[in-house]
């Protein structure tokens, strides 16, 4: 079972992560979007972070809405909307238990998955964060790690993809040849989840 | 690269303190980013509120005042502000008559006026949106985010604000904007890339002797790159595209308003010349053009470049055009 401490780690290592990336992030940003995307998401995880710190939030539920809540309020652009539900959604399914079994956390991953491909009306294939949550999710069943992984590759996969969602769609054929920076981010959040459950 | 910034974290503060200092006719609030016009509540006309990543000066900011905008909620650079922002700029608007969100077609733009639109109708206010999609170098189609909102956005936020001023209704200050944007196409070209204040180089790499043609407003590269134009070449592709797009609108014998915009680090100069092309295409092409605007009035930090916006405007467009407007970045009539 997984309880809030669990979560809280999951966060702090993902704002970790993010820190680290950020440059790289923005790299993969400047020849198909507009250069921001890691400042973008540093300035919403150290927000998280802070809030975290400030806040009770005891259960796995609530410290996923708190950091998908602030996520919204502080980043901006796409992603803030876009990561935020993922968080949002996910704490949501979670309730209010004070422990979840993985069992839960996946179905609950699932959801808030989902959540994001309606909002941002994308599909896999089009080249967005999509591209590296779907397998990442499907793969939840296997191991923590099997889902980063394949986050990663999915991640690795949007190369030779025509972007049709987002900034880069504006590009069209340009747009091919770019690992798509969402995508690169949402396999650091998976990543991060599977550090912590190694670690735990 | 040089940047007269103390640093690229406080640019955006930094820039709303100056605004704060320069317009003392402005309520800005610099720590919660809305800029909201003076006794914007008074007359009980519609709010309307406006906003986008900041990069673009004198737009949204500059566009707040009597006869234009009620409120402007900047982002950080090149990134939509947040549903916060939103929020409290319509609730510092809104009189009671209900509020209207003018919003360019980006995805996060997009994503958090909508956020902010739940979230303000939760509270009770009414709330319509206009998403501005004028720019015809996009393909509009299933397969892509759809069109970019570009120049069309001050054509939008003028009348609009012209018929909230009035004393228009939400309904109608929206059809207007809807309309206006209907009519609106727009076209952009670079010169060479900008550099955002975070990352400090360059956006995208334009050899010497390129340029970049169907740009949009965020440093990012266009459709297509090809050896340097002159500006009569230039001209003729931008208004060609522009008219062709626009024939969709209707037969093209009614007058347009004609926005010439430089992206940021074209002199003056170049627009002018470059202007003087693009109404010697529209001239030849039989399009009588009511009204001209010429400067930088949607801008991409530092890029070169320019664009061009056309809008098909008929005599009550055009009333509302020639109405009144008293803004840091727009005036006449008052």
């Amino acid at each position: 079972m997984r309880d809030a401490q669990f979560f809280r780690r999951w966060m702090t290592v993902a704002a970790a992560a993010v820190e680290r990336e950020a440059d790289r992030l923005t790299e993969l940003d400047s020849p198909i979007g507009d250069a921001d995307h890691g400042s973008n998401l540093l300035r919403g995880f150290t927000a998280v972070r802070a809030a975290l710190e400030a806040d009770s939030a005891a259960s796995p539920g609530a410290v996923l809405t708190l950091a998908g809540r602030t996520l919204i309020s502080t980043v901006g652009g796409a992603s803030g909307p876009l990561y935020g539900t993922l968080l949002r959604r996910t704490g949501k399914e979670l309730g209010e238990a004070a422990e979840v079994s993985d069992d839960a956390l996946r179905k609950a991953l699932y959801a808030g998955v989902g959540a994001v491909a309606q909002l941002g009306g994308a599909a896999p294939g089009d080249k967005t964060m999509l591209d590296a949550l779907v397998p990442a999710v499907a793969e939840l069943g296997t191991s923590y790690r099997a889902a980063a992984d394949a986050a990663e590759n999915g991640a690795r996969a949007t190369v030779p993809m025509l972007a049709r969602k987002g900034r880069a769609s504006y590009l069209g054929e340009r747009s091919i040849g770019h690992q798509d920076p969402g995508a690169t981010s949402a396999a650091l959040l998976l990543g991060a989840l599977a550090d912590v459950a190694e670690a735990s | 690269m040089r940047m007269l910034l103390n640093s690229p974290g406080t640019v955006v503060a930094d820039a709303l303190r100056g605004m704060a200092a320069a317009h003392p006719e402005l309520d800005v609030d610099v720590e919660r980013r809305v800029v909201v016009r003076r006794n914007a509540r008074d007359g009980g006309r519609v709010g309307l509120v406006s906003g986008g990543g900041s990069g673009h000066e004198p737009l949204h900011a500059g566009f707040v005042g009597y006869g234009m905008l009620s409120a402007a909620c900047p982002g950080e650079v090149f990134t939509s502000p947040v549903p916060d922002q939103v929020l409290r700029a319509a609730a510092a608007v809104d009189s009671g008559q209900g509020v209207l969100f003018v919003v360019k077609n980006y995805t996060g733009d997009v994503l958090n006026f909508e956020m902010a639109a739940e979230l303000a109708e939760e509270d009770g206010l009414r709330v319509e949106r206009v998403l501005v999609d004028d720019d015809v170098a996009v393909t509009d189609s299933l397969y892509t985010a759809g069109r970019r909102g570009t120049g069309a956005t001050l054509f939008v936020e003028k009348i609009a604000g012209a018929a909230a001023e009035e004393g228009a209704p939400l309904e109608r200050v929206a059809d207007l904007a809807r309309r206006v944007n209907a009519a609106s196409r727009s076209f952009g070209v670079a010169l060479g890339a900008c550099t955002t204040p975070a990352k400090g180089s360059p956006t995208f790499d334009l050899p010497d002797g390129e340029l970049e043609l169907g740009v949009g407003i965020h440093g990012e590269p266009g459709r297509e790159r090809r050896p340097m134009m002159t500006a009569r070449e230039i001209a003729e592709v931008a208004v060609g595209a522009v008219l062709e797009d626009l024939a969709q609108v209707g037969p093209a014998d009614g007058p347009v308003l004609a926005l010439v915009n430089g992206t940021g680090a074209t002199p003056l100069l170049e627009l002018y010349g470059f202007h003087a092309e693009v109404a010697r295409v529209l001239a030849e092409r039989g399009v009588p053009v009511a009204r001209t605007l010429v400067g930088n009035y949607v801008t991409s930090l530092d890029m070169a470049g320019c664009s061009v916006t056309l809008c098909r405007a008929d005599e009550e467009l055009l009333r509302l055009w020639d109405a009144p407007v008293r803004t840091a970045a727009l005036r006449w009539g008052c």
